[in-house]
């Protein structure tokens, strides 16, 4: 464990991080050359598909057919022996094989705003300080010198975006409302010679400015960031939020929808070396029939969380990148009245493909009958469970990050990246062989 | 389809077309009223401050920086008290309005113009509630702003208002204070009243309790059970379909207040209890109105230093204190500057708009934020001693609000068209919703972002302001100022709330002088529809809109200075 400064990102931190990831100093910076790369040279990404609303686990990853608890829905096989999921995820039944699926997740918050907030940063909110989300931490941790788009992006997603927290504003997700459609603000809207006499004029001001007042330009790095924001602007790496060189059949495999497309482009952003990104699926937050809701939203994960893995395997990426397939709670067990599930956060699902997380593993168990008065007195358990900052410290682990470094937050307390430690028998042997005693 | 509806709708159409020409009619510029000078005096509060600023800076061995210019420190206010900059028309006649207290005087006339209360109301309301959605239908944010704004425009005392907050019973729709307690209500749990006692030591007393709810403060002398007896005054609190009450009893039994421990189950009964000068909290009423009467109490230094500091904060961007609800205890021996101000604030029975006057006429307010040399040390040691006016960089509603404004001749404000108002408030939405909200923690100082600068550069915001049409600012300054310098010298002025310098003005007349006399072009609204090369004559609007897209993106519009 070590302590360190908030803001501080010394070169050492970088070369530290690079060398436990195997990292020569030149990263490639685009599809051709990372997928030409053997995965144990590469740095670590992580693709989070965030299930906005509380995705049922009793309709995706955890049916309880038959049992009171189960309501309509089927399970069928997977090619993970012995496992069965829901009837609505055929596809990524047959990814199985290939992931961790964890169902007995743990949270005290059923509040939506609440419960995203601990999931999406391991921290219950707290009134004095917010808490850097996971992929923060992650793109913080890994920054990669030679990638010149952002390294924390934000896909499809609305409220509860991932912030940067006490790391800063600047480790905030690029947030790209609707992928693959607009590269909002990213393109200027006039010539390269028009903007040439913008930029001239846009000097002439910046020097007034920063004559004067001597600490200006460190202060306020109004110039700095425009110098970046216009290389960023002119980067053939912005390329990968497009999907103009993508054959339609892979278009079409990841599903004709937001979501689809903004997986597509997570699986080209990793190979363009961006180091965390997140992809948002709206819809989950099923009060009023619920059976139905659910199924359209499993109708738009499954392809996409299928193809998704099946590209990055068949890139040599799966091993350097971690999906995590997650919501900020689960659902209720019993059915209400308008033949929904209201919130759940005693237990949900979530599941972790890649990255040196085991393949085929199955963790937890849940109650199949759950009465009407039971959870309202005592908190109700899941066999085996498993907490938020546990699966954190894990992926952090598995990503070279540092998961007990405390940092000097604003406030002057110094804080864990997470709360928690790893969980050895999430990981394959070698990297649960080097979690610390 | 029958005559009668084709008359009626082209009757609809027409009058439909009608409102929109009213909203973008153009009138001529008019000096607008001034105020009246307040009959209050307030030169003993400014000069008693300004003696504690003056030997804090003499004590540093500091020489202040000069007095800014009338204009910047108009801004200044304008940006703090109604969260944009003035208006080109405002501009206009406050530079005709010549008198030597014309800020004293535009001061009193902000203060009581209703941008004021709606804006500072959501300011108070975020530290109250935070941002978060809270629960549905039990929560109304939106009644709690506008109460917060009918006591700001009354300038109702702060203590009263606070105490209000605290203790108020009732429906959140007819008691819109009672949302304060309600906003800590949490599904399926009830209310929080770890939240509230946290919220309430952070809102009112500028301090941070909120750790010792889980162990004795690290580093301060709060103790877990203060915590957990100031949280005990909310424990009789519940938000029941007739609204928010205290239940000293409840089914026959004294309603008492448990905390939990970990793996405990009964829990510990905890007491109401107050950290220091039980005293003060000696009333009859409920548990939160002998709260509320604690954190009030006008021997509480604790509760007018938070709200000087909190004031100052907004004033200038940056608290005196930072952050601003960290707040040390107040020495026994030494006032600080916060003492000073909170007791004239106190001497002038808690009124709002007294304390905003005190700090924006102090001297650390009328200070220019440049000097004349290029000693980064020293520039730094002025900025903290406030001996220099701070760099802050605008927060995101100023932002929006700004662009706005400078999008328009004509100042926005209640009077303007409904269509003007509903255009600001969904423009201001979407723009928070792209460029981040600063959420309660918007005294943070935090340098911009890559993301903040393209969408500055090329968002659809800055594209829509800098349109050249009949309507927009750019456009009627283009077709109305007359010569090249004074379309210069408006554009600086509707965006910057600034002359140009020599060099500024010289190098956009240029530009304007080789543009096409005739601008025929009615494709304005195309940024790169119609780019001429740089070598030929470009067409005026083009030329006019690139010096807006300048003044947007220039450290001048985004840091207040």
């Amino acid at each position: 464990m070590k302590t360190r400064n908030g803001n501080a990102c010394s070169r050492r931190d970088v070369l530290r991080t690079m060398t436990a990831c195997g990292l020569s100093i030149s990263v490639p910076a685009m599809s051709a050359q990372a997928a030409a790369r053997r995965s144990t040279e590469r740095p670590k990404s992580l693709i989070t598909l965030w299930m906005n609303g509380g995705m049922s686990q009793l309709e995706t990853w955890d049916p309880h057919p038959g049992t009171p608890t189960g309501g309509l829905v089927k399970s069928i096989p997977t090619s993970r022996k012995g496992l069965q999921i829901s009837e609505f995820l055929p596809q990524s039944a047959e990814q199985m094989h290939n992931a961790t699926l964890i169902r007995s997740l743990t949270s005290r918050e059923g509040d939506h705003a609440r419960g995203a907030f601990y999931v999406k940063t391991g921290y219950r909110l707290e009134p004095t300080l917010v808490y850097p989300s996971l992929g923060a931490i992650v793109a913080h941790e890994l920054p990669d010198l030679n990638v010149e788009i952002p390294q924390h992006v934000s896909l499809g997603g609305d409220n509860f975006f991932p912030r940067g927290g006490y790391l800063g504003n600047e480790w905030d997700a690029f947030r790209v409302f609707d992928p693959g459609r607009s590269l909002i603000n990213l393109k200027a809207g006039v010539s390269d010679s028009r903007m040439a006499l913008r930029r001239t004029g846009l000097d002439l001001l910046s020097r007034q400015f920063t004559k004067g007042r001597p600490t200006a330009e460190k202060e306020t790095l109004h110039q700095d960031n425009i110098q970046r924001a216009l290389k960023m602007m002119s980067s053939d790496q912005i390329k990968a939020f497009e999907l103009d060189e993508e054959p339609s059949a892979a278009q079409t495999a990841y599903g004709d929808s937001r979501f689809g497309r903004g997986c597509l482009i997570a699986r080209r952003l990793v190979e363009g070396g961006v180091r965390a990104i997140e992809v948002c699926l709206n819809g989950f937050d099923t009060h009023v029939n619920n059976h139905e809701g659910q199924k359209t939203q499993a109708d738009i994960l499954d392809p996409a969380f299928a193809t998704l893995i099946t590209e990055l395997r068949e890139r040599d990426l799966l091993e350097s990148t971690i999906v995590l397939c997650i919501s900020e709670f689960g659902r209720d067990p019993r059915i209400n009245g308008a033949g929904g599930r209201d919130h759940w956060p005693s237990w949900f699902s979530c599941v972790v493909a890649g990255g040196g997380f085991q393949s085929g593993l199955v963790v937890g168990e849940t109650a199949s009958h759950v009465s009407e008065d039971q959870g309202k007195k005592a908190r109700l358990n899941p066999t085996d469970p498993i907490t938020v900052p546990q699966l954190y410290a894990t992926i952090m682990h598995a990503m070279g990050i540092g998961w007990d470094d405390e940092i000097i937050t604003p406030i002057g307390r110094p804080i864990r990246f997470a709360d928690g430690a790893p969980v050895g028998r999430l990981l394959n042997d070698d990297l649960a062989a080097k979690i610390p005693s | 389809m029958k005559p009668f509806a084709v008359i009626f709708c082209t009757v609809a159409v027409v009058a439909l077309l009608l409102l929109v020409v009213k909203a973008g009619e153009i009138a001529p510029l008019t000096s607008l009223p001034p105020a009246l000078v307040s009959e209050e005096r307030i030169d003993e509060s400014v000069s008693v401050v300004n003696q504690w600023l003056r030997k804090g800076w003499s004590d540093e061995g500091l020489e202040p920086a000069e007095l800014a210019d009338d204009l910047t420190v108009y801004r200044r206010l304008s940006l703090a008290l109604h969260g944009t900059i003035p208006s080109l028309e405002e501009v206009t006649a406050f530079k005709a309005d010549t008198s030597t207290d014309r800020i004293e005087r535009w001061l009193l006339r902000m203060l009581e113009d209703s941008r004021f209360s709606t804006y500072f109301a959501d300011r108070i309301e975020r530290v109250l509630t935070g941002v978060d959605p809270g629960q549905f239908i039990i929560f109304r944010r939106d009644r709690l702003r506008d109460w917060l704004s009918d006591q700001l425009a009354m300038d109702r005392p702060w203590h009263e208002m606070a105490a209000d907050l605290i203790a108020a019973d009732g429906l959140w729709t007819s008691e819109a204070a009672s949302n304060f307690i309600t906003a800590a209500f949490i599904g399926g749990e009830g209310l929080d009243e770890n939240e509230l006692a946290g919220r309430t030591v952070r809102a009112f007393l500028g301090q941070r309790i909120d750790c010792a709810q889980c162990h004795d403060h690290p580093f301060d002398s709060w103790k877990q059970q203060d915590f957990e007896g100031l949280a005990a005054f909310y424990g009789q609190a519940r938000v029941t379909p007739g609204g928010v009450i205290d239940r000293p009893t409840e089914q026959g039994e004294p309603t008492v207040y448990r905390v939990i421990d970990p793996g405990e189950e009964e829990g510990r009964l905890v007491e109401p209890h107050v950290p220091f000068n039980e005293e003060w909290s000696d009333v009859s009423g409920s548990r939160r109105q002998q709260l509320a009467a604690w954190v009030v109490h006008p021997d509480n230094r604790r509760f007018e230093r938070a709200i000087s500091n909190r004031i100052w904060g907004l004033l200038f961007g940056r608290a005196w204190h930072d952050p601003v609800d960290d707040l040390a205890h107040p020495d026994e021996d030494v006032d600080d500057l916060l003492d000073v101000v909170g007791r004239e604030f106190r001497r002038h029975n808690g009124s709002l708009k007294f304390l905003i006057r005190t700090i924006a006429l102090s001297d650390a307010f009328r200070l220019r934020s440049d000097v004349s040399w290029a000693d980064e040390d020293l520039y730094s040691h002025m900025s903290r001693e406030w001996a220099v006016f701070p760099l802050v960089r605008l927060r995101p509603e100023q932002m929006i609000g700004s662009m706005y404004q400078a999008g328009r001749i004509r100042t926005t404000d209640q009077a303007s068209h409904l269509f003007v108002r509903f255009g600001k408030l969904t423009n201001e939405n979407d723009f928070l919703k792209e460029y981040g909200d600063a959420a309660d923690d918007e005294l943070l100082q935090q340098s911009g972002t890559i993301p903040q600068a393209l969408l500055r550069m090329n968002g659809r915001f800055t594209r829509g302001f800098t349109e050249t049409g009949t309507f927009s600012a750019a456009g009627q300054i283009m077709r109305h100022s007359g010569d090249d310098e004074s379309v210069v010298q408006n554009c600086f002025l509707a965006c910057l709330t600034r002359m140009p310098n020599d060099e500024e003005r010289d190098f956009f007349v240029l530009q304007l002088q080789g543009a096409e006399k005739s601008d025929t072009n009615t494709d304005q609204n195309v940024e790169d529809g119609v780019d001429t090369a740089v070598d030929v004559a470009r067409p005026r609007h083009q030329v006019v809109r690139d010096m807006y897209w300048v003044l947007f993106n220039s450290p001048d519009f985004s840091w207040n200075k």
